[in-house]
């Protein structure tokens, strides 16, 4: 660093070209660092922190479109809280990131673990396996929507006309239950790929030297996973699973496109029924509200999964990251 | 480790690990590798297989499995995709999706680089705090600030509007290329830039003529994953795009061809198929820089 201190440049350099004091100014250290963080923090500051803190305001005011609306205390909170559609969008929410984690990180890691062995065509494989993640997930919602079709959907046409297994066809998003999970199962299709690959790249890391370590200890392959696999992967399990957490919780695509929040709004998450209100119904300040609401539990999940997971890693010591 | 050793169940070492290693062969190779990913595989592809599958049939053929086998056609069309191009707005939209798919990955791929250079390489006190900070802008999801965002941009005059969806995109983009791009910078050796300025050449000349050419996996890393993350996204643009000829493809389709009881499920298909293309055939071509910005970003 000392040498753009040093009070005299190679000559040539000078006298090629004199610096103007606009190629000064750039080279100007301070100046530069300002200018460069400019573009990406000013956007942020006016597209995120502001929003963030406005949406925080709007949520203690009764704003609707096309009226600015008056400070109004916790009344949008208090109305929530005595609303069941409300109450059912929290327990859904809830339900919805809980089931389609598990399941997610339980068929993702088995993806993972599979991919990690040795096999002809691995890298056509892994490619054509990140494909859910890659296609705009509303454009796959709608081919789950198609596929659970009260009439036509190829599920029951298998169920009951070539397996034999049932007589009715399945209403799959008519009535709460099924809707729901038809919902979680479309998410968990999503969501593998992720977390498949982004596991995979840390069961790469492991060091083979580990395994055969213990085969000659003479571990079987679940101590081999249980004792080796696991811990290894605790600190990148940590934080792909807070990002899925994250990204879950706040869904909007899968179950707009799929069912708008019905049937009877069983299925409404947090971020659809925000939607509806502040957008489509146009009260603002009572969507903010909603949206906010989100924040305790997103930051309680964060926490819950970074630490919970991560805290292994510091019991281990930093030695084996 | 220990823990390992000391585990019980261990005294048969001896017979237990030929054994494994014996039934190690190929049949148990089919059942615990191939066939559990063969199964993964189908189910991951079927419903791109369906909705292929879909916009190609004709109606008479859809909606009927009892004459027709659902998993094939016999006469294939293309009446949907016709339907699609030539009655409905679909050429504007693609054309929409990508103009703000293109605009707002070069606003972001602008914004992060300089960014991540300066954190990076003009490292000054507080650098590190600003690139948690930025990271942690990543952590904010869209479902939590469209609102707010809806007002601003009504502010602005830029409802329904590109612009907005192209300004307003790189709030999700340039956290994660920022983290990207510093990762690349990070692996460049310093004593390059160190040379340069030992021959008199100016931060910027050095960031245009050195860093950047070295860094260029990592910019198109960045970039297409700017690119897919703006053609798929959903929410801002459903929320800030009114007038039809606006508005981006996931949206348009959901809002534009999704009408009345009756579903057209070929066109609907045929819809997500064409959609879909543009990232997977981007996809095709730079998987590799796929997976490692992928894996990249979550190793950071």
């Amino acid at each position: 660093m000392s040498v753009t201190t040093l009070p005299s440049r190679p000559r040539r350099i000078i006298e090629q070209r004199q610096p103007g004091w606009i190629v000064r100014l750039f080279d100007y250290k301070p100046f530069l660092i300002v200018m460069c963080l400019a573009p990406a923090i000013g956007l942020l500051a006016v597209f995120l922190t502001y929003p963030l803190g406005l949406g925080v305001w709007l949520a203690f005011t009764d704003t609707t479109i096309g009226q600015r609306g008056v400070f109004i205390g916790l009344e949008n909170f208090q109305y929530l809280l005595k609303d069941p559609l409300w109450w059912n969008a929290v327990f859904y929410s809830v339900f919805y990131t809980a089931v389609a984690t598990i399941g997610k990180f339980a068929l993702g890691f088995w993806l993972a673990l599979l991919l990690n062995n040795h096999f002809p065509l691995k890298s056509l494989l892994r490619a054509i396996i990140l494909l859910p993640w890659i296609v705009p997930t509303v454009l796959s919602a709608l081919a789950f929507w198609w596929i659970y079709d009260p009439q036509f959907s190829i599920i029951s046409y298998l169920l009951v006309d070539v397996l034999h297994v049932r007589t009715t066809n399945i209403d799959f998003l008519g009535t709460p239950w099924p809707a729901r999970f038809s919902l979680i199962v479309a998410n968990i299709w999503r969501g593998i790929p992720f977390v498949a690959i982004s596991l995979l790249a840390g069961l790469q890391t492991i060091s083979p030297s580990l395994y055969e370590a213990a085969m000659l200890d003479g571990a079987t392959a679940w101590q081999r996973f249980r004792f080796i696999t696991l811990p290894m992967m605790m600190p990148i399990l940590a934080i792909v699973m807070t990002f899925s957490i994250i990204f879950t919780f706040t869904d909007f695509q899968l179950v707009y496109a799929i069912t708008r929040g019905g049937p009877v709004n069983s299925t409404h998450l947090l971020a659809t029924l925000a939607f509806q209100r502040g957008i489509a119904g146009g009260e603002l300040g009572e969507g903010a509200a909603i949206a906010v609401s989100m924040i305790p539990f997103l930051v309680f999940a964060t926490l819950f999964s970074y630490f919970g997971l991560a805290r292994r890693k510091w019991q281990q010591g930093e030695a084996n990251d | 480790m220990t823990d390992v050793a000391a585990s019980p169940g261990n005294s048969n070492v001896a017979s237990a690990t030929p054994d494994t290693m014996s039934w190690d062969s190929r049949a148990r190779r089919v059942m615990m590798i191939y066939l559990p990913l063969s199964c993964f595989v189908l189910i991951l592809l079927f419903p791109f297989y369906w909705m292929a599958i879909t916009s190609f049939k004709p109606n008479a053929e859809l909606l009927n499995y009892k004459e027709h086998n659902p998993f094939w056609i016999t006469s294939p069309t293309i009446a949907h995709i016709k339907h699609l191009l030539f009655n409905t707005a679909y050429p504007t939209w693609l054309k929409t999706t990508m103009f703000v798919a293109v605009g707002s990955t070069f606003l972001s791929l602008f914004a992060s680089t300089l960014a991540a250079y300066a954190i990076e390489r003009l490292r000054f006190r507080g650098s590190p705090y600003v690139g948690l900070g930025i990271y942690l802008a990543y952590l904010v999801p869209p479902s939590i600030l469209f609102i707010p965002l809806a007002t601003v941009i009504v502010q602005f005059g830029l409802f329904d509007s590109p612009m907005a969806l192209i300004l307003v995109y790189p709030t999700f983009l340039v956290p994660f290329c920022t983290w990207l791009l510093i990762g690349y910078f990070k692996s460049i050796p310093y004593e390059l830039e160190e040379c340069a300025l030992v021959d008199g050449a100016t931060r910027l000349q050095i960031l245009r003529r050195i860093t950047l050419p070295l860094a260029v996996p990592g910019l198109i890393s960045a970039g297409i994953f700017s690119f897919t993350l703006s053609w798929n996204e959903f929410i801002y643009a459903l929320a800030f795009i009114q007038s039809g000829a606006n508005k981006t493809v996931p949206v348009a389709i959901l809002t534009e061809l999704v009408t009345g009881d009756v579903y057209q499920w070929g066109a609907l298909m045929a819809g997500s198929l064409l959609g879909s293309l543009p990232v997977a055939l981007f996809y095709s071509l730079f998987v590799d820089y796929y997976v490692s910005s992928l894996t990249g970003a979550v190793k950071e």
